[in-house]
């Protein structure tokens, strides 16, 4: 990367300042959904994916993505400055958070030179929708356990068995699939190899899964004898543990090389703190309750720290003892804070609590329920906080395996 | 919604960090600790007057009175380490009499006392009283106005700690019914007007000061058109240097404890691949990691109008939470070795306990938080 000239910078950060002013769409008509997990109906997904693809052509995705391959070309010091005018603004979300996020990162640094070529314009443009084919019903968690079984056939492999919680299963075109082609491994994770899938093939059906929110979003995956190419293998057959375990980092932000934006737009403490200063209980603002006063600053405290956890990881000295440790963290603690915050949330509307989406009478059309709902999905999506406190017991306090 | 804080690290805190890191830990590792609990002085003469000579006594006094001309912000560093380190001394509570020197005495004050405290004289701070609370001008100890101009004092001062050392003892009165801040001399005190006091942080050496008969020259009073905004500034200065000793003491009880879930076996395994264990040291260390974030953004902020204030509070309250937490898993976690004497966690968990008594434990500070912020 060359180096910044601020005044370009500057420039650049003007220019975006001003498109997403004019661009932003509040209110299409119907409720957009907060993350790329939530996509339920046609309408969201049309209108999130005309936007995403409108962000790019604009140059404001991507920017520091490689220009042979659709990007900028420009230091990734632009696409912050677009993202950070994208949410100045209250851009709605980056629909294909698996391609921006995981794939697209993952390929710029370990595919091929054709799969490059082929894939990573696709996933700017959002012309080609990503899901991501890790979990499986028998293994969450346990993802070294995958028993979907690919077979190597000439120049294709056989898959057989079934992917579950495929976020954007129904619209996507590709799956970056974990499975297992070698079942007599002595390590289960040597027998893993990692494939980009077409999912627009013969053999594989899609069943929409119904969330805790009772809105549609996940999908399940089945595979009867579908064909993954030979080409499409990342790294090679039996090394698939390693690529899945690098998608993690991208998928838990422990490694940089995103596409830009954001994919969610969860509340964060100061949203609750605007819901808390305006709401009334007894006909006397909320906030007068010391109780409820001593939750709200200690939610505030809270994400005041991991934003400072974020400013310190740039401060290579005071991060000398563990330089993963806030990294690795930092996926179980927005998490939890956050589902924590949205219950707070709940409780604060009181006897509207008891409320749920499109109830009149529901404190913001019942947004604080459905957020402390979906909240899960980052818990447990992912790896769940628990598997999490393992890898940050493990890896970074340097404690024995479980 | 308020401007919160943020972090900034200057080249100055990096180089005093990267020092005071390896000097506590040479100097005062924990056998040392331990000797020096027993002794009656509580510290060792020699490392305190290496501080000294390394200039740290200086870091935040003017260069016009014999100091570097840096800020509480270069302090912060240094005392995250000794805290980390359990270090004992009056070094703290030498820099807050500065602190409140330079926030409200005069002239000729500043002009005396700050050089001798760059070179090397110990001072104490005698703020608390048992029936307050922990708001900085929460004070009934009184000095009355004699005829000749002289003061008389009177009242009770708790937890002044490192009196024993101090050539100098800055105390806070209600003069004319106003708050106001006294300069003494151990000359000035009455043979008995110092009682030590038994305190739960043994590394500490701390005594009640009976000021009744203690009579003063009108020079030893500071300028009493800024002795509120200076016991302010003392308030927040001294919640600051704690929150860096707790973080430090926070970050060395986690890894003490650390130490021993992987090394400990019982059932036949390494007690550290217990996720009972585990995940309960993970959350002291996420919280660790947050308190040391809310300490350097409070550090970079404390002179900015508002910000250092919310930053301060939040930073007092976040490490109070971590290291009380962190010390009480600490003794629980090595199970019958942390219920004796010998093991480490009981000293991090008394000093918390101590921190939390004195400027504010975290809930004191979210209700000031709170108003501050709503």
């Amino acid at each position: 990367m060359s180096t910044v000239d601020p005044k370009d910078l500057a420039a650049f950060a003007e220019q975006a300042d001003a498109w997403f002013a004019e661009n932003v769409v509040r209110d299409p008509g119907f409720m957009l959904p907060l993350t790329f997990m939530e996509v339920g109906t046609d309408p969201q997904f049309n209108f999130l994916r005309d936007w995403q693809n409108k962000v790019w052509e604009a140059g404001y995705l991507g920017a520091a993505w490689p220009k042979a391959y659709g990007g900028g070309g420009l230091p990734q010091a632009f696409q912050t400055a677009a993202t950070r005018a994208m949410r100045k603004h209250h851009g709605p979300i980056m629909l294909n958070a698996i391609g921006l996020n995981w794939a697209g990162p993952l390929l710029l640094e370990m595919g091929t030179e054709a799969q490059k070529a082929a894939y990573l314009k696709g996933i700017l443009s959002a012309e080609d929708i990503w899901c991501q084919g890790f979990s499986e019903p028998g293994h969450g968690s346990d993802l070294g356990s995958a028993q979907t079984r690919a077979v190597r056939n000439g120049d294709h492999y056989v898959v057989n068995g079934s992917k579950i919680w495929t976020t954007l299963g129904r619209y996507a075109r590709y799956m970056i699939l974990l499975a297992r082609t070698d079942p007599s491994t002595e390590r289960k994770y040597d027998g893993l190899s990692f494939f980009l899938m077409p999912m627009k093939a013969p053999g594989i059906e899609t069943v929409p899964i119904r969330k805790l929110t009772g809105e549609h979003g996940f999908t399940q995956t089945f595979f009867t004898d579908a064909r993954a190419p030979a080409e499409g293998l990342v790294g090679p057959e039996g090394g698939g543990w390693k690529v899945a375990m690098r998608t993690l980092e991208y998928e838990r932000g422990a490694r940089g090389g995103q596409a830009g934006g954001y994919v969610s737009v969860g509340a964060n403490a100061f949203d609750v703190f605007d819901l808390a200063q305006r709401t009334k209980r007894g006909g006397r603002p909320v906030l007068e309750d010391p109780h409820v006063a001593d939750e709200m600053v200690g939610f505030l405290m809270e994400i005041q720290a991991l934003t400072l956890n974020g400013q310190r990881t740039q401060v290579p000295e005071l991060i000398a003892d563990r330089p993963q440790g806030i990294p690795l963290a930092s996926k179980l603690m927005g998490t939890e804070m956050s589902r924590r915050l949205n219950d707070f949330a709940v409780r604060l509307t009181g006897v509207r609590g008891a409320y749920y989406v499109d109830e009149p009478e529901a404190a913001d059309n019942g947004l604080w329920a459905r957020n402390y709902l979906n909240s899960f999905s980052a818990t447990i999506g992912g790896g769940t906080s628990q598997i999490q406190a393992n890898i940050v017991g493990e890896h970074v306090l340097g404690l024995p395996k479980s | 919604m308020k401007d919160l804080g943020r972090i900034g690290f200057s080249e100055d805190q990096a180089s005093l960090l990267e020092v005071a890191t390896d000097f506590c830990q040479r100097r005062s590792p924990v056998a040392t600790v331990r000797r020096l609990m027993e002794n009656e002085a509580g510290h060792d003469p020699a490392v305190w007057t290496e501080l000294g000579d390394l200039g740290w006594l200086g870091v935040a006094i003017p260069e016009a009175y014999g100091g570097s001309g840096l800020g509480l912000a270069e302090v912060v560093p240094l005392v995250e380490q000794m805290g980390r380190r359990l270090m004992a001394g009056p070094f703290v509570s030498t820099t807050l009499v500065a602190q409140g020197l330079i926030a409200g005495g005069t002239e000729d004050q500043k002009r005396e006392v700050l050089p001798r405290i760059a070179a090397g004289e110990a001072a104490a701070l005698a703020l608390a009283e048992l029936d307050t609370d922990w708001e900085a001008d929460s004070i009934a100890c009184t000095a009355t106005r004699q005829a000749d101009g002289r003061l008389t004092l009177s009242g009770l001062k708790v937890l002044v700690t490192d009196a024993n050392a101090a050539r100098r003892i800055l105390a806070s009165v209600r003069l004319d019914g106003a708050p106001a801040l006294v300069l003494l001399t151990p000359e000035d005190l009455p043979a008995g007007a110092l009682r030590r006091e038994t305190v739960i942080d043994e590394t500490r050496r701390s005594f009640a000061l009976t000021l009744d008969g203690v009579v003063l020259e009108a020079d030893q009073l500071l300028d009493p058109g800024r002795a509120r905004a200076a016991l302010e500034h003392l308030h927040l200065a001294a919640n600051l240097l704690a929150a860096a000793d707790m973080v430090g003491g926070t970050q060395a009880c986690i890894d003490y404890t650390l130490d021993y879930l992987r090394t400990r076996t019982q059932f036949g395994k390494v007690i550290g691949s217990y996720q009972a264990l585990k995940h309960p040291i993970v959350e002291a260390y996420t919280r660790y990691e947050q308190a040391r974030s809310h300490l350097y953004s409070a550090a970079h902020c404390f002179n900015e109008q508002g910000t250092g204030e919310i930053a301060v509070r939040m930073a007092k309250a976040a490490a109070d939470v971590a290291y009380s937490f962190a010390a009480d898993r600490s003794i629980q976690f090595h199970g019958g070795f942390g219920f004796t004497w010998d093991c480490d966690a009981q000293l991090y968990r008394r000093r918390a306990l101590w921190h939390a008594a004195q400027f504010g434990d975290a809930a004191f500070h979210r209700k000031k938080l709170a108003r501050l912020l709503f």
